[in-house]
């Protein structure tokens, strides 16, 4: 297993977020977390990516316990994230808001770059050939001098995904990477994820559309009231009756049943 | 990648120029050229704010005391105890970023108006203690007689155009430092953490620890700042120290641009002149100097650097990258800030 969650809970004040969450992440698939909105997902992954610290369980990666390691650390273990409302740099062009994503591998420091070492000349010439690549990789090397703010939604969302992919993870971490895209565009991000899937990266969405997780999935993680329910191939979880149950049972969520 | 000369250098290469044939346009007219080094120096420390306030975001209030405890570190240890200035200038560098590190463990652990705050009474603490602490400081009395830095061979430092071009030295670095920091890992690290200090931590930026050495860093460029000026001036008084210090500083970056390479030094030259022109009307200055950063605020928010920015064409604001016309047609879609 890339990824072992034994446990897992976080509490606010008295409410369990997540509460006792097992999760095996095997390598080179895609795993999905699916449940209603508050069912503790988003909590999960950060969680996962270190952005907040468990209150019981353990997080293993890769064979290494990674519990309450602070973000900085887990990405240099290789897990990188994007966020359910984009975020990029918006004041900074596309090219630079992927560089910032190589930060965490280069290996010059401040005073490197001050006296302009070696070291520093090839880091940067390193960097900005890896960032290129990563954004060609995603469909987005034409806007590299645009500014990221002046991106239309979906453009923003790939470059996320790019910035995330040079900081060279083994497991990406993917908060609703095609809410408020239109189908066609949803059906384009799939693919590019089942590239990326076929570079050798572990994917772990959160997605409300079920088309895609149905589609895209190896695996899928229901969760509800910050609980796992149910843990199966697309096709079982289509038919568990405890997911019918959570999706349309006594709440009306607008989040939508399996399909 | 084109023969048309690169108007962003242009300008670099005039400022550098002016700044360099200074002591030579002001020969004879020695109060001027003293007023353009005092300039340069309070440059300098704009540039020690500029890190910690331009590129990482942090509004650090306690600059002006971090350059007057610089400015007193060289002015008494080169009066009461006889240390020679190159010695004490080394103490001062030294104090200033051990005391930078410290409150930095302790002011970083707040955020946003909280940091503004408590850097500002940690400024006045500092003040507080010049004044109070009278057998040290000399209080209000200040201290008088301060070294010139002593001959290094023939070089003469109590000549007026070799302080000058002495201050001007650590003014290039500083602005050369700022420019490399940009062009770097480390520095993109503080912009990110400026923009989304979430986004920052997701691409592994150590916020905490690139917050720390960024806020070091800065103290230790205003108090080697307030060591030169100590130097330059003979004579330092408690409001070195002050508050208004700190929001001179400010108002450099404002106008000249934050978080950009050239900003602090236009902004200081810029204010100075001001200064000198309206120094008849003392403290009413102000009622001239505040319609200006109005309608600066206004119309240039990024500063005159900002400003000028975006009148550059958008093929000459990418030195490593080779342009793309169709890409950089329209000016707004392009518009970069120059600050990543």
């Amino acid at each position: 297993m890339l990824l072992e969650v034994r446990g897992l809970g976080k509490k606010f004040g008295g409410l369990d977020a997540v509460k006792g969450v097992d999760l095996d992440v095997p390598e080179g698939q895609v795993t999905a977390i699916i449940g209603p909105n508050g069912a503790g997902k988003s909590t999960l992954f950060n969680l996962l990516a270190g952005f907040y610290r468990p209150t019981s369980g353990t997080v293993t990666f890769e064979g290494k316990d990674i519990t309450g390691m602070k973000p900085h650390r887990t990405v240099r273990e290789g897990i990188a994230r994007t966020f359910q409302t984009t975020k990029l740099f918006d004041d900074a062009t596309v090219l630079d808001n992927v560089l910032a994503g190589r930060v965490v591998r280069s290996k010059s420091n401040a005073l490197d770059a001050v006296f302009h070492t070696p070291r520093h000349r090839r880091d940067e010439r390193a960097s900005k050939a890896r960032a290129m690549e990563e954004l060609e990789f995603v469909g987005a090397a034409h806007l590299r001098d645009r500014l990221a703010s002046k991106l239309p939604q979906e453009a923003q969302k790939r470059v996320s995904m790019a910035q995330a992919l040079a900081t060279e993870p083994r497991l990406l971490l993917l908060d609703e990477p095609a809410a408020g895209t239109n189908d066609e565009e949803t059906e384009a991000f799939g693919l590019l994820i089942r590239q990326i899937v076929a570079r050798g990266i572990t994917v772990c969405l959160v997605e409300h559309k079920m088309s895609m997780v149905m589609n895209l999935a190896d695996q899928i993680v229901v969760l509800d009231h910050g609980q796992r329910i149910a843990t199966g191939t697309p096709a079982q979880i289509k038919s568990d009756p405890l997911v019918i149950e959570a999706y349309l049972g006594a709440n009306t969520d607008q989040a939508g049943a399996p399909a | 990648m084109t023969n048309r000369l690169n108007p962003r250098l242009l300008g670099v290469a005039l400022i550098a120029i002016a700044l360099l044939v200074a002591p030579f346009a002001l020969s004879g007219q020695q109060y001027l050229l003293r007023v353009v080094t005092t300039a340069a120096i309070y440059a300098i420390a704009a540039y020690g704010l500029n890190i910690i306030l331009g590129l990482t975001g942090q509004l650090s209030l306690a600059h002006g005391a971090f350059f007057g405890v610089g400015a007193y570190t060289v002015g008494l240890l080169t009066t009461d105890y006889d240390w020679s200035f190159w010695t004490a200038f080394l103490a001062a560098i030294v104090g200033t970023t051990v005391l930078g590190y410290v409150s930095g463990l302790i002011a970083l652990r707040t955020q946003g108006a909280y940091f503004a705050i408590f850097t500002m009474a940690l400024g006045f603490l500092i003040f507080i203690i010049v004044v109070r602490w009278e057998s040290v400081t000399h209080a209000h009395s200040g201290v008088s007689g301060v070294k010139f830095p002593e001959n290094i061979g023939p070089i003469d430092f109590t000549e007026p155009a070799t302080m000058y071009y002495f201050v001007l030295l650590f003014l290039a670095g500083a602005a050369y430092t700022t420019h490399a920091l940009l062009h770097s890992n480390a520095g993109r690290s503080l912009v990110a953490i400026r923009t989304s200090e979430d986004l920052a931590k997701s691409i592994g930026v150590n916020v905490a620890v690139s917050k720390q050495l960024a806020f070091t860093a800065s103290a230790t460029i205003a108090g080697l700042a307030g060591g030169l000026f100590a130097s330059l001036n003979g004579f330092i008084g408690p409001d070195s120290t002050g508050i208004d210090r700190t929001f001179e500083m400010l108002l450099f970056l404002l106008i000249g641009g934050l978080g950009t390479v050239m900003g602090p030094i236009l902004g200081s030259l810029l204010v100075a002149f001001l200064f000198e022109m309206l120094q008849d009307l003392e403290t009413y200055r102000f009622i001239v100097l505040g319609p200006i950063i109005v309608l600066l605020v206004i119309f240039a928010p990024r500063g005159l650097i900002g400003y000028l920015n975006e009148l550059v064409p958008a093929r000459f604001r990418h030195r490593d990258t080779t342009p793309e016309p169709v890409a950089s047609t329209t000016v707004s879609d392009t518009t970069k800030d120059g600050a990543l």
